[in-house]
């Protein structure tokens, strides 16, 4: 029987973590991740989760620690946020390419300058590329219900890739809200152990991270590549697996009043839920608007969009992160590519806003909606339109 | 059968790098040509020589050969021409020697 109680983000997380009996946890504290893997160490030394606890110097050290236990055949978590993030930097790109199904939490933080610790998605776009599969958390359940289903399709024999899954610092991380957890009976039925068929042994010795030159990398980047994009269906497959035991359904793009939509507003993580208040009024006026929320990344959901937006006129997307001197926000840029050989009829609008924390209120979201319509129809001469910001 | 195995290990397809950085057979560095990037060949002049080992020692590549008469000879397969074995000789016995010269 499941029980319904009262979690910040940064504790269901870690209870995700608990209830996947994670065998090792490499983590450094950074604000607004702290709560996460101090709630972590909590259990660790109650007793209530046996496993390794690495305290490590460094985000670097962090993530190198859990290559090498993940690689050994261990379940393993972490969690960082911003500056730490940045600092893991590099050994993202070793963890996904070793084909390592780590589970890390980013509670997202705008990167400095200026020093703050606010949330914003400046963090996440940065790591657009490093191969590992990517989700946005846009309430305290979905933070619970990622975490726990990330390791299920990570670990999955035909996926083995690391996930990611980003809640907004402070806005989830440190805001109560009810999570439903489900018995630990449940969850085991749901996630059989991790088994990598390579994993570190020394009686069945292997070469691990071998040198590549010209005539090697491309290959082994193309199945890379295959790899993460074929991840896709085992998502969905295991999405709906788990929306079967639990009762909650996620998909790669999730629709928010869209039927009959002409205008569609796209939106990522804690803001979609504000997003669905303003929806409902703009709905309440006779308005056709739909919401997408973004929950999948990486793999880009393209077949996902083509069928989200299959009746829509006009798509505004809402970034919370600048593509500093680029085409504004990172995900209008990626909507606009996808969408280019399929749909040049629909009309687009980007708007960055959010920043650092800042709050965007519902009259705002509304306000979204109907500048983005305006600059759909009759353009704008600004690459980067914005929301909220003075000026 | 050995060429045939090196060379699917060091030309793969990308259909077989799935786990492209790992080979599952270990020591399959053995495969690799190295000595292709040589640009110079050290060649030992046996009435120099006096089979001190030096020489074998050194080299980073292990690519030093014993003889069975105690002399020593690159294997030019792995020899990547770095000269440390012609640096090292106390009788100046190894002259590096410009490819294709």
């Amino acid at each position: 029987m499941s029980k319904r109680v009262a979690l910040e983000g940064s504790f269901a997380a870690a209870e995700a973590a608990r209830m996947a009996d994670v065998d090792v946890i490499a983590a450094y504290p950074i604000t607004p991740q702290s709560h996460i893997i101090e709630r972590l160490a909590d259990f660790v030394a109650n007793g209530e989760l046996h496993a390794a606890y690495m305290p490590v110097e460094s985000e670097h050290s962090a993530m190198s620690a859990c290559w090498g236990a993940s690689g050994a055949g261990a379940r393993t978590f972490t969690a960082t946020a911003s500056q730490g993030f940045f600092l893991m930097h590099e050994v993202l790109y070793f963890v996904s390419g070793m084909r390592l199904p780590v589970v890390m939490t980013v509670a997202n933080r705008a990167v400095g300058p200026p020093t703050n610790i606010w949330g914003d998605y400046s963090d996440a776009m940065t790591a657009r590329d490093t191969g590992w599969i990517q989700l946005f958390a846009a309430n305290n359940q979905e933070i619970f219900d990622f975490v726990l289903s990330g390791f299920r399709f990570g670990e999955d024999p035909d996926v083995l890739l690391p996930v990611m899954v980003h809640l907004d610092g402070f806005t989830l991380s440190h805001v109560v809200e009810p999570v439903v957890l489900p018995e630990q009976e449940e969850v085991d039925s749901f996630l059989p152990k991790y088994h990598h068929p390579y994993a570190y042994d020394p009686d069945r010795p292997m070469s691990y991270g071998i040198v590549m030159n010209p005539d090697t990398y491309a290959e082994v980047k193309k199945a890379q590549d295959v790899s993460l994009r074929e991840s896709k269906e085992v998502i969905v497959r295991v999405w709906k697996e788990f929306g079967d035991k639990f009762g909650r359904y996620y998909s790669p793009i999730d629709g928010y009043r869209t039927e009959g939509a002409r205008t569609l507003l796209m939106s990522t993580g804690c803001l979609s839920e504000t997003a669905k208040v303003a929806i409902d009024r703009k709905r309440d006026q006779g308005e056709d608007v739909g919401l997408l929320t973004l929950h999948l990344w990486r793999p880009f959901p393209f077949e996902e969009l083509y069928e989200a937006v299959k009746d829509a006129d006009t798509l505004i997307v809402f970034d919370r992160a600048i593509s500093l001197g680029g085409p504004g926000g990172p995900i209008i840029s990626e909507i606009k590519s996808a969408l280019f050989d399929k749909r040049r009829d629909i009309k687009f609008a980007g708007l960055v806003g959010g920043l650092c924390g800042r709050n965007l209120t519902v009259e705002q979201f509304e306000e979204i909606v109907d500048r983005g319509r305006e600059i759909a129809e009759r353009g704008s001469s600004q690459v980067l339109e914005t929301i909220g910001i003075r000026g | 059968m050995a060429e045939k195995k090196a060379k699917s290990i060091l030309k793969p397809d990308w259909q077989d790098c799935r786990f492209g950085n790992i080979f599952t057979e270990a020591g399959s560095s053995r495969h690799y040509r190295t000595g292709d990037w040589r640009s110079d060949r050290p060649v030992v002049d046996k009435e120099k020589c006096n089979k001190c080992g030096l020489c074998w020692l050194y080299c980073p590549d292990s690519a030093m050969k014993t003889l069975e008469d105690g002399y020593y000879e690159p294997d030019l397969f792995y020899c990547k021409g770095c000269g440390i074995c012609a640096k090292v000789c106390a009788r100046k016995a190894i002259a590096m020697i410009e490819e294709g010269a």
